[in-house]
């Protein structure tokens, strides 16, 4: 997947691919910054977003489930408390509520998995 | 137009006809000035729909209109203030708190008020009449004291009263009629008898030919004498004898009145004084009175039309009526008494489901006269119509009652082959044209968008079915094919999603997505998918752990502040000791809160995600297993204790509630499924509540359907009667797997069965009767979840691997998610408020 990625990024390397499920998402622990790592293998797209949901503040977006939406596929993930969902690709609120994820770009070399962290 | 060129129209009485009368003058004209005086102390509410008041309805949920409508259009609304007096040369009225106006139309819409026969006593506390909404609450609160109930009159509105007596509790509720039959305006001797027999298997006592000579008691009743001396202790007593026109009024202002009382008015609704009229049950319109809604509907527009000069009469009304009473149908249209030498009549009875139904038809065999329909009045809407646009009947009128069950084919061809002008909505005087255009024209799909486009069926709602019946019709005729998607991804309903996954051998979401859908899924069509997939195959459902909602994935209920729940089956509520003592050293070495649940069962909240599979392991040593408290499955089958123990227990319910939930344990379904067996009637598990209940009789057990509690609470439907337990299961095994595979996602048995066309006899004919010839193949589908039981938590506790999807950061797998967090209540801990 191309990403164009800001300069000033640092790639740390969090996990390996077989550490996230299939269609699925995990949370990896990056300092104290809890990240949800996204495996969209039935698009072979790699996706990271913070892991609090911002609706009431609860660490659980990697537990949601993913998919698509429209005419275009936007990538998404649903909350599980209360199915808010979110765009993989720009972290928007897709539920009509104004809230903004912040997505981090990642990259997959080999079997191991990098977020880019500003 | 100045304000003084407005002519003004004064209406008295805010009743239902009242209202109308308003409504339908406003949306014609805006050229009067209208004012309305009502003697209640609250605006129109629907009378017809009274009785939902003591089921939960509010006054407000039952009013015609909220009161920002009479602002909005200018009427000047007068509550709580009665007319006294008419002063017709002057055209002025006189309201009792001393409001004098001039009038230019006088509307009477006084409606009626119980009749109170003068038996000696009726003034003792505890004499009650059914009328208003003050009535009610009178009665509600008198009730509670009340053992034993009774009601005076065994017509429409007495069963109505007696309906409400049983439902405010009372252990006996007797009703008393003079004449030789129940609702004797209505139906034929025959159909009372069957109505009786049905009404007195459900509890109701009662008694015909029975003259009430006095009340006894000081001054609160205590019992009733009658004429043959004997008597009757009752605790209550509710009035319904009978309406009385409310004619005082118009008596007093020298207008003419019936001897039997009631407004007379002409074809115009015009009374004695030509700028008088009178609508609704006040009024006598060739020497009868109306006393239903819709004929007072009609005679509302007919006044209004004329207000606007237009031209429209009332020559009478039909009197057909259908209802529920105390569960049973009562279906009564056309002219239901004629016989020969005038007519023929086809009679079709069954005692034992308790079904009566009688048509007549004209002696040249071409037309239908009318008739009667008890216990099983589906047959109405189309029925009544034949009657009323005189349509010529088929070679083999008897089809017309015997061969209509569940055939959607006969229905449809019965809609069909109405005229367009045929009324459909009799309250709205809505014709089936009307419908037809509005589905065409104007793309009204369904029941509710109708509703709001015009009116139909929302007055007494008894058109509904038909109505539904011509919007499918219409659709189907132009093209349209109706129905419900899962979402996005998969254009199919979720029962033709199930049959598609079954007949293609699909085992996994991904090749369903591929197979029958597009796109990459959501948050909808993956649990949708995950349910099908283990009602087909019963596989470990963790296997695919990224397709379960939330809950399922892992196998525990996310709680607020992310920590999960732990709940244990603990079948019919029965436990023994040792294992009180393990569920507590388990909660005390995790930390958990712990719960009784309303389920009879003990909840364990609090646990670290990372924790669950080693408090699991700990219970499943112990003895336990899963309770499936996360998922959309069988959750529990509540008991109560039964003849081991209880002094009126019939049967051992425990045992059998234990039996019922070992064999559905963890079956998945379109929705959460619970039951409930009770050892006798006083029913202390509230089996009625739930999806299924076994209630124990003398002679075995009666089995109910499709209860429901939650936000719209709904008593279980009675399936058989007295069956034994192998009957029972075996009806069960059928009711859920049917309900499994055809049900909508996330639809309990309760909608489901509500929006089943035919209802509950239609459910009892498919799994009593093998009316569809499915049921070998219900049984061994459900034969085959039984044999595939699995113990979720067990798979993964002995699998290392689906034991490491527990871990909550997948790069420091020991590592608890340290914004869990709790406090403290009651010495036990609770999640930190969000
Ligand atoms: C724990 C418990 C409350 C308690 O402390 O007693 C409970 C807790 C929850 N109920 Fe309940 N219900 C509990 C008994 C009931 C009952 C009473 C009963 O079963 O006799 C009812 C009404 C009966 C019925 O279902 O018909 C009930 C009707 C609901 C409903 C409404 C269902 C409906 O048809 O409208 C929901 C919402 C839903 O399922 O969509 C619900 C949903 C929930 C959820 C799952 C809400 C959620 O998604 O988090 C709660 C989960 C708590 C947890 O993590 O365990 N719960 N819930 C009870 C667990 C019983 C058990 O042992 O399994
Ligand atoms: C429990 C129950 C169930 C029923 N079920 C059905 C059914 O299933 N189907 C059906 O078609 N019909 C049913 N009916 C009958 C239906 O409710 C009546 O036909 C309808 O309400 C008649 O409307 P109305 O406006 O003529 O009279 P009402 O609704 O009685 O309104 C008359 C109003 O005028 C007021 N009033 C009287 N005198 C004065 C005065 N001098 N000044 C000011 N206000 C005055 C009264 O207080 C009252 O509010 C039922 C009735 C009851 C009680
Ligand atoms: S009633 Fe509401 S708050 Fe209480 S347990 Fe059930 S879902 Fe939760
Ligand atoms: S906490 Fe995520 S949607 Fe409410």
């Amino acid at each position: 997947m191309d990403t164009i990625v800001a300069a000033a990024v640092e790639w740390v390397f969090v996990c390996t691919t077989s550490d996230i499920p299939q269609n699925g998402g995990g949370c990896v622990k990056v300092g104290d910054e809890q990240i949800a790592v996204f495996n969209f293998s039935r698009r072979g797209e790699w996706y990271a977003t913070q892991n609090l949901c911002p609706h009431k503040q609860q660490m659980v977006l990697s537990r949601g489930m993913i998919g698509s939406t429209g005419d275009t596929c936007e990538p998404k993930v649903a909350c599980p408390f209360h199915k808010k969902t979110f765009s993989l690709l720009s972290g928007e609120c897709l539920t009509g509520d104004d809230y903004e994820l912040k997505t981090y770009p990642v990259k997959v070399e080999g079997d191991q998995v990098y977020i880019g962290i500003e | 137009m100045s304000p003084q060129d407005f002519q003004t129209v004064v209406v008295v009485g805010n009743g239902m006809v009242g209202y109308k009368f308003c409504e339908k003058l406003l949306a014609k004209t805006k050229a009067f000035r209208v004012v309305v005086f009502g003697e209640e102390p609250r605006h129109a509410y629907d009378r017809v729909h009274l009785s939902e008041y003591f089921n939960g309805k509010s006054a407000d949920d039952l009013s015609m209109s909220h009161l920002g409508w009479y602002r909005e259009h200018n009427i000047d609304l007068h509550l709580g203030d009665p007319i006294m007096e008419i002063n017709r040369t002057e055209k002025t009225i006189h309201s009792q708190k001393g409001v004098s106006l001039a009038y230019d139309y006088l509307v009477l819409a006084t409606g009626s008020s119980a009749f109170v026969p003068d038996i000696p006593g009726v003034e003792k506390d505890g004499v009650f009449v059914y009328r208003t909404i003050e009535d009610l609450d009178l009665i509600q609160h008198y009730a509670k004291a009340a053992r034993v109930g009774a009601v005076l009159g065994g017509g429409l509105l007495g069963l109505e009263a007696a309906k409400a007596l049983i439902d405010l509790g009372m252990e006996e509720t007797h009703v008393i009629e003079f004449a030789p039959r129940l609702m004797p305006r209505q139906i034929d001797s025959a159909g009372s008898a069957m109505l009786q027999s049905k009404l007195e298997s459900l509890g109701l006592h009662v008694h015909l030919n029975k003259s009430t000579s006095s009340i006894a008691g000081g001054d609160t009743i205590k019992g009733l004498a009658f004429a043959d001396d004997t008597s009757l202790e009752v605790d209550i007593l509710v009035i319904s004898a009978g309406i009385r026109p409310r004619d005082e009024l118009a008596k007093l202002a020298g207008l003419e009145t019936g001897t039997r009382g009631g407004i007379v008015v002409n074809e115009q609704m015009q009374t004695s004084d030509a700028s008088i009229f009178a609508i609704g049950e006040c009024a006598l319109y060739d020497g009868m009175i109306y006393g239903l809604v819709a004929p007072g509907y009609e005679m509302a527009e007919v006044v209004a039309a004329q207000l606007c000069a237009g031209q429209r009469a009332f020559t009478g009304y039909d009197m057909s009526t259908k209802l529920k009473l105390i569960g049973v149908d009562v279906a009564s249209f056309g002219d239901p008494f004629v016989t020969e030498p005038d007519s023929r009549s086809i009679v079709f009875e069954d005692s034992h489901k308790g079904i009566y139904k009688r048509i007549n038809i004209s002696n040249d065999g071409k037309y239908l006269l009318g008739g009667v329909l008890i216990g099983d009045a589906d047959a109405y809407n189309l029925l009544l119509q034949t009657v009323n646009n005189n349509i010529v009947l088929p070679p083999n009128p008897e089809d017309l009652i015997l061969g209509a069950r569940g055939g959607e084919a006969s229905a449809g061809a019965g809609v069909a082959s109405l005229p367009d002008e045929a009324l459909i909505c009799s309250c709205e005087a809505v014709s089936k044209g009307d419908i037809c255009s509005a589905v065409t024209d104007l793309s009204v799909m369904n029941v509710e968008g109708m509703k709001k486009c015009n009116k139909a069926g929302t007055g007494c709602g008894g058109c509904v079915p038909l109505v539904k019946d011509l919007i499918n019709e219409t659709l189907k005729a132009n093209g349209t094919y109706i129905k419900n998607v899962v979402c996005e991804h998969f254009d199919y309903a979720r029962q033709e999603l199930f049959d598609l996954v079954k007949m293609h051998n699909i085992r996994t979401y991904d090749d369903t997505l591929d197979q029958l859908g597009k796109g990459d899924g959501c948050e909808t069509c993956k649990p949708v998918v995950a349910s099908i997939l283990a009602s087909l195959w019963n596989d470990v459902i963790v296997k695919q752990h990224t397709i379960q909602d939330s809950n399922d994935r892992y196998l525990a209920n996310i709680q607020k502040g992310g920590s999960y729940s732990v709940v244990p089956r603990i079948p019919g509520g029965e436990i023994t000791p040792d294992k009180l003592i393990v569920i507590g050293q388990v909660a005390k070495k995790y930390g958990l809160y712990t719960k009784i649940t309303g389920g009879q069962r003990i909840d364990l909240f609090g646990a670290h995600l990372n924790d669950l599979p080693d408090i699991w392991e700990e219970l499943i040593d112990a003895g336990f297993e899963s309770g499936h408290a996360y998922g959309k499955a069988l959750r529990t089958v509540k008991s109560c204790v039964g003849s081991t123990w209880c002094r009126f227990g019939l049967h051992d319910s425990v045992s059998f509630a234990i039996e019922v939930e070992e064999r559905y344990r963890g079956i998945r379904a379109p929705h959460k499924i619970k039951g409930g067996v009770s050892g006798c009637v006083r029913e202390c598990a509230e089996a009625q509540s739930k999806d299924f209940g076994i209630i124990a009789t003398e002679k075995g057990w009666n089995l109910f359907v499709g209860g429901n509690g939650g936000s719209k609470p709904q008593h279980a439907q009675l399936l058989a009667t007295d069956i034994d337990k192998e009957t029972c299961v075996k009806y069960l095994d059928r009711y859920l797997m049917f309900y499994i595979k055809t049900a909508d996602s996330l639809t309990r048995t309760a909608t489901w069965l509500n929006k089943m066309e035919g209802g509950i006899s239609y459910l009892k004919n498919v799994i009593i009767n093998d009316s569809l010839g499915i049921n070998a193949q219900l049984e061994a589908e459900m034969a085959a979840l039984v044999n595939s039981y699995h113990c979720e938590w067990k798979e993964v506790v002995d699998n290392p691997e689906l034991r490491k999807q527990f871990s909550h950061f997948v790069n420091a797998p020991k590592e608890k998610d340290p914004n869990v967090q709790f406090d403290t209540m009651r010495e036990q801990v609770k999640a930190k408020e969000w």
